[in-house]
């Protein structure tokens, strides 16, 4: 995975509440069997102005000019700036993939789904969550300037504006540490190996059904 | 320790170990597979030379892909093909049990493991699919993951997680005649919003609960994701074991005896606190019909279409995009509106109580001219047969409806079933999101009895009064 410890980036507003993985990877790109490349298809209802497919080329396909990531000023962003619970429906981790994928490493919103939430840390995408008067002001400052960056720095856990007003925010702390170490859970977790070996012991045990 | 709610009970009887922060380890007993979100995850364990940990627990069937139609003769769109034989492969590679397409018991891997009694209640269960909520219905901890954790609990049999906050969400009374558990649904989400439910597991109580069927609590339980909540649970009592007794994966003689002792158990204590409660009367909630982009966007069917002019600021745009998206205007009764296809199916209403209530409905009659496909897909090969030997099928086909193989369908539309741009659909599916059934489609969703009715009379009627 790709540490995550300082960024500092172009942001875009995308401002929709509830946006959904449906909207964020639609369902014919999920038949790929790899984890990258989904990219060019992220928002892709949004996004063009033809029906994507998983086999087109999509540098010939036809923008729409009014969807926010079309737009000249917003073009190299890293940073999602999001409304109320971002990412909300399915499990699917090619929404993630797909945002990381097409060069985000932060999004900042009020809230965010639960389980998109989880897997936007397996992927080294940083979701933040700032209060929503807070999320309110960055939407009219970004959209106000162009041009418009934001600091983010993982370890001090703050998010600092261009006229220097800084923004902590929360973050758990197993989280945090394995962002700043890009490190794999599925490592992690096998150190405990021992642990759990013996809890199923006992638990099989007892419920030996299972 | 005091009075615990049944989701403590579940959480702390897999807690294998727990860090100060509360990031926890949760050992895993049922990891259902399907084709979309689990390639990656095998390859994950291929890269890094590791083996499943425990592949008994682990069950795999395609769903997502498959065709409805014709399937002796395969899948003919070559990159869904290619996501279905890769879940073979790799089921054999690693020596897991699968369904496969031509298996009788394939279906929708929601459907198929309570119906193999592969959720049992006690168990954590875990799949790449957000409606794993659906088996909370037996007293089980149930979740979707992401492919990244599909990986995890492969590798290790756990799970990463922190605890959710509890949410009681108790449906007291009795249900009138023609409203149905997603009627329930659609009314709780309706109520707490599609963000009501986040970060908290929600145990679904109450005297009209208790009452409802196995099929019918799993229904509630399927959409709990709908409300944000990522589990959905449901006590463990006698109508749970009298489903499960004699299925395939339950434990059969002595063990069985035992294992029913055990599961008395699995439910919230007298007494126990709930980190926040919501109440609903039974005998209030009406059939109800989505009419915007979201599950929340819902409305009992004597209602009517909202209107934004009457919203404040905040919900006015996105109310105003969802109903241009839908093509509905403003105040426009629900019972007026017309709909152009049908889509009886999916993990929320594809059992075999669903086939009968919307055949109950259909029998004897025919589609209204205006409806150009009303489609009914089984939610497993089992479920069909059932249904067939039941003779639901005939009445279907008299109808005008087609009867099809069992898959997701039409639900996210992954296969050849789907809605051209600005049809409208009714369906007993759980999402209404823009694009969900095919691009440009709109879908508003009912419960079976209700989806029936539509496709009768060509657009939405008050099952109640039927
Ligand atoms: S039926 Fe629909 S919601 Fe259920 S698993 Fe299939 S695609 Fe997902």
């Amino acid at each position: 995975m790709k540490k995550f410890i300082k960024l500092d980036a172009l942001v875009v507003p995308l401002d929709r509440s509830n946006v959904d993985t449906d909207a964020i990877i639609p369902k014919q790109f999920l038949k790929s069997i790899k984890r990258s490349g989904f990219g060019p298809n992220a928002f892709d209802e949004w996004r063009y102005l033809d029906h994507g497919e998983p086999d087109m080329d999509n540098s010939k396909r036809p923008l729409n000019p009014n969807f926010v990531l079309n737009q000249a000023r917003y073009q190299g962003a890293q940073i999602l700036l999001a409304r109320e619970n971002f990412g909300c429906g399915s499990s699917r981790e090619h929404a993630p993939w797909a945002l990381e994928d097409y060069g985000f490493r932060a999004i900042i919103a009020p809230s965010f789904a639960d389980i998109f939430f989880n897997n936007c840390f397996k992927n080294g995408l940083l979701p933040i969550k700032l209060d929503a008067e807070k999320v309110d002001a960055l939407f009219r400052a970004v959209e106000a300037h162009e041009g418009y960056r934001l600091a983010i720095d993982l370890e001090k856990q703050a998010i600092t504006t261009p006229d220097g007003q800084v923004y902590p925010f929360a973050i758990d702390a197993f989280r945090k540490h394995c962002l700043l170490n890009g490190l794999d859970d599925i490592g992690l977790t096998l150190q405990h190996v021992d642990e759990i070996a013996a809890f199923e012991k006992r638990h099989l045990a007892a419920q030996p059904w299972l | 320790m005091g009075e615990q709610t049944l989701y403590d009970k579940l959480w702390n009887s897999h807690l294998v170990r727990q860090d100060e922060d509360g990031t926890a380890l949760i050992y895993i007993d049922r990891q259902l597979v399907h084709e979309v979100t689990s390639p990656q995850a095998f390859e994950g364990l291929r890269l890094a030379g590791r083996r499943p940990w425990r592949t008994a627990s682990m069950l795999a069937v395609p769903d997502h892909n498959v065709p409805t139609t014709h399937r002796s003769a395969g899948i003919a769109d070559p990159i869904s093909r290619i996501q279905v034989e890769t879940l073979d492969a790799n089921c054999v590679e690693f020596g897991v049990t699968e369904f496969k397409m031509n298996d009788i018991r394939q279906g929708i891997v929601h459907v198929i493991g309570p119906e193999q009694g592969a959720t049992l209640p006690g168990m954590t269960v875990v799949c790449g699919d957000s409606h794993t909520s659906t088996h909370g219905a037996f007293a089980a901890l149930a979740h979707g993951i992401g492919t990244s954790e599909v990986e995890h609990v492969m590798a290790t049999q756990c799970l990463v997680a922190k605890k959710s906050r509890a949410m009681e969400v108790r449906i007291e009374g009795e249900l009138a005649h023609g409203v149905t558990a997603k009627d329930i649904a659609l009314a709780v989400i309706g109520k707490i919003g599609t963000a009501g439910g986040t970060g908290y597991a929600i145990e679904f109580t109450g005297s009209a609960v208790r009452a409802l069927s196995m099929e019918a609590r799993m229904t509630l339980c399927n959409m709990a994701i709908e409300a944000g909540a990522r589990a959905g649970m449901v006590a463990a009592d006698e109508t749970t074991f009298a489903y499960l007794k004699g299925r395939p994966f339950a434990p059969q003689g002595e063990m069985w005896d035992r294992a029913v002792e055990q599961w008395r158990n699995l439910k919230s204590d007298q007494g126990a606190v709930f980190d926040a409660v919501v109440v609903l009367d039974a005998a209030s909630i009406r059939p109800q019909v989505t009419w915007g982009t979201s599950p929340e966007m819902v409305v009992a069917i004597d209602g009517f279409v909202p209107d934004p002019a009457l919203m404040s600021a905040d919900k006015r745009e996105g109310v105003e995009r969802a109903l241009a998206y839908m093509g509905l205007k403003a105040n426009t009764p629900i019972t007026e509106i017309a709909i152009d296809k049908v889509f009886i199916g999916s993990c929320t209403n594809a059992r075999i109580e669903d086939m009968r209530a919307a055949a109950a409905v259909a029998r004897g009659k025919k589609i209204a001219p205006n409806v150009k496909q009303a489609l009914v897909v089984p939610g497993s090969g089992l479920v069909k047969r059932q249904a067939e030997q039941e003779g639901l099928d005939r009445i279907f086909m008299d109808a005008g409806f087609e009867w099809r193989d069992p898959g997701c369908s039409m639900c996210l539309a992954m296969n050849d079933d789907k809605l051209s741009a600005g049809e409208r659909c009714a369906s007993t599916s759980n999402r209404n999101f823009e694009g969900r059934q095919g691009q440009g489609g709109r879908t508003h969703l009912v419960s079976p009895e209700m989806a029936a009715a539509a496709a009768i009379a060509g657009h939405f009627v008050d099952v109640s009064k039927l």
